[in-house]
């Protein structure tokens, strides 16, 4: 018990040599033995293409998918035992059109979560106001306006504020500013970077932007067809020889001078 | 002296005898659709992630909505308990026919939710039953709204044919006004069909619009 206890301390999120094939006919192979080990605290970033397997290796996470082959930890236990609604209340989701739900007020898609773990009233008032606060977002401004009368980055900003709620100890997230503008998405990032530091949360932050994961990452892991491809933290991760590492670094260097 | 008076004056000197039969069609359309109701929206929402059960309920629905109406209450008669003559037998009619818009509606309207809300309601950890209670209903409710209103019309109009095995109702003016060749008693009956219908229509579409949240 103490070994494992010790174990999980340090890695909140663990993949033990997990495959996923696709449930059809084809049976594709969409993650092939994958093993990675998340500690706490940790902002890993998962970089890759387009199809590489990125939001599988997060739905892998909180058990909207189970493993075809190997076993997915998450805070010690096997995700396939673990009861999916107590593992997903305890992990923070935030996807890129953020999937906020329009007959809701800003507040009470924030307070989704405590309302579902029955929170009472003023802890919850409390909380999205706290919450708000800490997006950037002024609750008496927004707390009661509903999803389609917010921009597309405070609609981003909604959804982290959602996603962080009920304080959970994991962080996912899905490209979460990739439908925003430059400048936005610049501004985000910065805020994101703050946020990160200060919450110890751990954070699993997909995306196929280079600069992005440069900017954001504790490490970096590139996926290619469902496989890691290499591992770095952002200092190193240029400096690989690996041929996708060599494509993504070409995009950043064309990218920044291209004439508009 | 013209048709236009002789018609207004037919109805000024049985206006009793036509609020009467409106108010008769009123209460048969009301039982019908909420008997519907209570049928086709929990059902909707039962098959909406059961797709075997969804193409069966869904065609036996369509089933009876392609019977010709007089030929549907003629079947009806004859059967022991819902059948007969009266209004019995006429509700029942109408509800079949009222099944399926409003339960196409609520199954189209459940399964037309925005992915990624559903996969952050997933996410979140809500049930399957929170879900659909707290996400999908809510979020369906102006297209199952739109089903009840269409059903509510096609039921107005059937409504008139339910006369036909003595339920009463408006229809007992057309009936009446086709075997008497009268215009003015067809005219009776036809014009308030008609403006219940349009009635049905703006006030359930004022509803609908107030319900759509995006
Ligand atoms: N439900 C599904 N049915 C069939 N194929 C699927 C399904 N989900 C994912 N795939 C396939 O699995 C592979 C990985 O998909 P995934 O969504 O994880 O990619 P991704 O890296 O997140 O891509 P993107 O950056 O475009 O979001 C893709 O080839 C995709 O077509
Ligand atoms: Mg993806």
């Amino acid at each position: 018990m103490n070994a494992k206890t010790e174990h999980f301390s340090r890695n909140l999120i663990e993949f033990r040599d997990v495959s996923y094939h696709i449930n059809d006919i084809l049976r594709r192979e969409v993650i092939s033995s994958v093993s990675l080990a998340v500690p706490i605290g940790e902002t890993l970033v998962l970089l890759g293409r387009s199809g590489s397997g990125k939001t599988t290796l997060l739905r892998l996470i909180n058990g909207m998918l189970l493993p075809s082959r190997g076993q997915v930890l998450v805070q010690g236990g096997v995700t396939t035992e673990w009861d999916p609604i107590r593992l997903r209340r305890g992990i923070g989701y935030v996807i890129q059109e953020a999937g906020l739900f329009p007959h809701f007020t800003v507040e009470e898609n924030v307070a989704l979560v405590p309302s579902l773990e029955k929170w009472d009233r003023c802890r919850t008032a409390a909380r999205v106001g706290e919450l708000l606060c800490l997006v950037g977002l002024d609750p008496s401004e927004f707390a009661r306006r509903r999803p389609r009368e917010l921009s597309g980055g405070q609609r981003q900003r909604v959804g982290v504020a959602r996603a962080l709620a009920a304080d959970p100890p994991i962080l996912l997230m899905d490209e979460p500013f990739g439908a925003l503008d430059p400048v936005t998405r610049a501004e985000l990032q910065r805020e994101f970077r703050t946020l990160a530091q200060r919450l110890q949360k751990t954070i699993v932050f997909v995306t196929h932007d280079l600069r992005e994961a440069l900017l954001l990452a504790s490490r970096i892991v590139l996926l290619e067809a469902g496989r890691i491809a290499a591992v770095a933290p952002p200092q190193e991760f240029l400096r690989l020889e690996h041929p996708e590492v060599r494509a993504f670094a070409a995009s950043l260097e064309t990218n920044p001078g291209a004439p508009a | 002296m013209s048709p236009g008076s002789s018609g207004w004056s037919f109805f000024a000197e049985h206006r009793a005898e036509i609020l009467g039969a409106t108010l008769d069609h009123i209460e048969l359309v009301l039982i019908s659709m909420v008997i519907a109701m209570f049928i086709a929206v929990p059902l909707g929402m039962f098959i909406v992630q059961r797709p075997a059960l969804r193409a069966v309920s869904i065609g036996i629905a369509n089933i009876f909505q392609t019977i010709p109406s007089l030929a549907l209450f003629g079947f009806l008669i004859p059967i022991p308990f819902i059948g007969g003559i009266g209004k019995r037998t006429a509700i029942v009619a109408l509800v079949l026919y009222a099944l399926l818009p409003i339960l196409r509606n609520t199954y189209v309207g459940l399964r037309g939710i925005d992915p990624a809300v559903l996969e952050a309601a997933e996410a979140m950890g809500m049930t399957r039953a929170q879900i659909l209670f707290r996400v999908r209903f809510p979020l369906a409710l102006a297209v199952i709204l739109a089903g009840i209103r269409t059903a509510t019309i096609i039921t107005i109009g059937i409504a008139t044919i339910a006369a036909a095995i003595g339920a009463g109702g408006l229809g007992t003016f057309i009936f009446r006004g086709v075997a008497l060749v009268s215009d003015s008693l067809i005219l009776a009956g036809a014009i308030p069909a008609a403006l219940l219908a349009l009635a049905a229509d703006f006030l359930l579409g004022m509803l609908e619009r107030r319900l759509r949240v995006v």
